[in-house]
């Protein structure tokens, strides 16, 4: 009998080349997306006189430093069109194909790979940036690397790593509505901590989970690294095969057949262990919004600010009096009292098509009592929300209706949240001035946050479903 | 990159959890190149208020801590963004050790590649050390990564770090290099995923 294996033991002995007597292995990359970011590791393959390995298993996209309000593909601020311009040169140099400002298929990296079929199951894909974590959504072994690690992708298409430990989190039972996938992740992160996962890779189980659309657990798995995961995973399935189907660079004909029949092997094994197990109930998760500036701060939206004199660990209790005085909140707040001055729907996170539908069902017919702005994780989901109206819903709320890029979640692009300002995100993270310099900002599901909108400060969406078809 | 053996120096407390990489470089500094001088920068918002002016409170604009070589921090030190440049930052600094409970991947990861140790103690470990450092802030640690020890105040605290990372920090290898020894079993390597595996090579 062969020794039961977990889906994480399944990828990485799928992808390692060797390991060494202390351990570290060297993996195969599948696949590896690039960014305006990735110039420091461009500099350095050029500092070394290298080429590009696998330029054909490298994609680039456009994404970090795009303004969201771009006229003709142009960019006006010399200090962002030149780190675009930076890209554009570096990929056309090395023959990688890029999906940059001018393309339909631009987007943010982590929306997009999964669009274009470029993520697919079993893949082991690593990008410099922290939330590749998402890609583990449709079972691949995904994880954000630094510079440096991206230039050794660069040059040699694989990396250093040495084998994580396994964890499992399974969500049982089913989700009530109004509770979505970020909410769901947000009450696991709460749970375990910021660095509950830390040198885990990390695989999500359980009723709840499979019941998730692929939009759903690509936010799941996004948010697995504000749990310190090096990756999360779901195990594909049905779900997954549909999703695939007919995207550009999937497989397609009897290569999809074949790639289906390996991929449906890439499940755990019934007997096999994990370091650490935890187990939630989905019906016991209500919507979450976070007070505090860690992910971990957060609570169910009928709760209030927590006390740090009631908090008997102290240094939780340091930290939660420096961000309720960043935030400006004090113990015993009702999250519901919470004023807002903005609001935010987008990022790599919660800007998919499923994202702008759960906003716009609590948007129509409304009006939003603060500015805010709309950006598509991509410009084919800006194209396909344009198609189904949903454009107009966001406009005629009040809202902003920009183009796709990072935009306000990382403070690089010119889209930001004025010092002092609250904002109601569905961003990832809430740490101090994320959104720029002094920024507060809440996390939340796109239908929180516009119910946010809507009542002008943090609010139950729950209240403003009754009635209308989710 | 250059190795790192044994450091005696003066050491900064900070004491915050989940110290992330935001916070020790903002995101407008990330299209700098390193040459435009991150360490100028480093914990920018925290170091400066909106106007640049210093903030007293804030423990590296401490005259006794502003040379510190070592920091000294809190769980969950450098969670968060994959930037590299936050672990620049902190070098161009002149930081050279960071001593916590716990780190995040990424940056541990960005660290030993660009010649930082980051190295482990528990949590009461660093609240006794971060402790002496308050009582008498020129106090000098000695990092001795051979033996993985730390000296504080005639008191000796073991610390851990990944092997293969104090290997790589001991001698100041070339990933790239040490991976090219390997050429032929990548290439072999690749030849079967090619073979077993062709859809993972997109056409398109």
């Amino acid at each position: 009998m062969p020794q039961p294996q977990t889906i994480i033991d399944k990828l990485w002995s799928a992808h390692e080349i060797l390991r060494r007597d202390d351990g570290e292995s060297l993996l195969w990359v599948d696949r590896h997306y690039v960014h305006e970011g990735s110039f420091h590791a461009f500099a350095k393959v050029a500092a070394r006189n290298a080429k590009v390995a696998e330029p054909q298993l490298t994609f680039a996209v456009t994404d970090h430093y795009v303004p969201t309000r771009r006229p003709h593909s142009e960019i006006s601020n010399p200090e962002l069109a030149r780190m675009v311009r930076q890209l554009e040169e570096n990929t056309a140099a090395h023959g990688i194909t890029l999906f940059g400002l001018d393309d339909p298929r631009q987007g943010i990296v982590h929306v997009v790979g999964p669009e274009q079929g470029l993520t697919l199951p079993g893949l082991l894909i690593v990008c410099g940036d922290s939330h590749t974590s998402t890609h583990g959504a449709l079972g691949a072994y995904a994880f954000g690397i630094g510079a440096s690690e991206v230039a050794h992708v660069l040059m040699t298409q694989t990396i250093w790593q040495k084998k994580p430990k396994k964890m499992r989190i399974t969500v049982d039972g089913a989700t009530a509505p109004g509770v979505s996938a970020k909410d769901i992740v947000l009450a696991v992160i709460a749970h375990i901590g910021a660095d509950g996962a830390t040198g885990c890779a990390l695989e999500f189980s359980g009723a709840a989970i499979r019941a998730l659309s692929i939009e759903g657990r690509l936010t799941l798995c996004n948010m697995s690294i504000e749990a310190g995961a090096r990756c999360g995973i779901v195990a594909p399935d049905a779900a997954t095969f549909s999703y695939l189907k007919g995207r550009p660079y999937a497989p397609s004909g009897a290569q999809l057949d074949q790639a289906v029949e390996f991929w449906s092997k890439l499940s755990t094994d019934s007997d096999a262990t994990f370091e650490r197990d935890v187990t939630l109930d989905a019906k016991n998760v209500a919507p979450i919004v976070t007070w505090g500036t860690s992910p971990e701060d957060a609570l169910p939206i009928d709760a209030s600010v927590p006390d740090p004199a009631r908090e008997a660990n102290t240094e939780r209790a340091a930290h939660w009096r420096d961000a309720l005085a960043y935030m400006g909140l004090a113990p015993g707040n009702r999250l519901t009292d919470i004023a807002i001055d903005r609001v935010f729907i987008g990022s790599c996170t919660n800007a998919r098509i499923e994202d702008l539908r759960a906003a716009a069902a609590v948007l129509a017919g409304r009006t939003s009592k603060v500015p805010g702005l709309v950006s598509a994780g991509s410009s084919l989901v800006k194209q396909q929300a344009e198609q189904e109206g949903l454009d107009r819903v966001f406009r005629e709320a009040g809202l902003q209706w920009g183009e796709s890029g990072c935009s306000m979640c990382v403070g690089l692009n010119g889209d930001l949240v004025a010092p002092g300002e609250r904002c109601a995100s569905t961003t990832n993270r809430n740490f101090r001035g994320r959104q720029g310099p002094g920024a507060r900002t809440h996390l939340m599901s796109p239908a929180m946050v516009a119910a946010a909108a809507v009542k002008g400060h943090l609010a139950d969406v729950r209240e403003l479903l009754a009635g209308r078809k989710v | 990159m250059d190795n790192f053996h044994t450091l005696t120096a003066v050491a900064c407390p900070i004491d915050l959890i989940n110290l992330n990489t935001d916070q020790i470089l903002p995101a407008r500094y990330l299209k700098w190149t390193r040459a435009m001088g991150l360490g100028n920068v480093l914990f920018q918002d925290l170091r400066f208020d909106a106007q640049g002016r210093e903030r007293a409170d804030f423990p590296l604009n401490n005259p006794a801590w502003r040379h510190a070589k070592v920091i000294v921090g809190a769980r969950n030190f450098g969670c968060g963004s994959s930037r590299e440049s936050a672990v620049y930052a902190l070098y161009d600094y002149g930081i050279r050790c960071v001593i916590a409970p716990s780190f995040g991947d990424i940056f541990s990861g960005n660290a030993v590649q660009n010649g930082l140790l980051t190295a482990i103690v528990t949590d009461e470990e660093v609240a006794e050390i971060m402790a002496a450092l308050v009582r008498a802030p020129k106090l000098a640690l000695t990092i001795d990564l051979e033996r993985q020890s730390i000296l504080c105040n005639n008191r000796s605290y073991a610390f851990s770090i990944d092997p293969v990372r104090r290997m790589r920090l001991l001698n100041g290898w070339d990933d790239i290099a040490l991976t090219e020894s390997y050429r032929d079993r990548i290439a072999a390597f690749r030849t079967g995923v090619h073979a077993q595996r062709p859809w993972t090579f997109p056409h398109s």
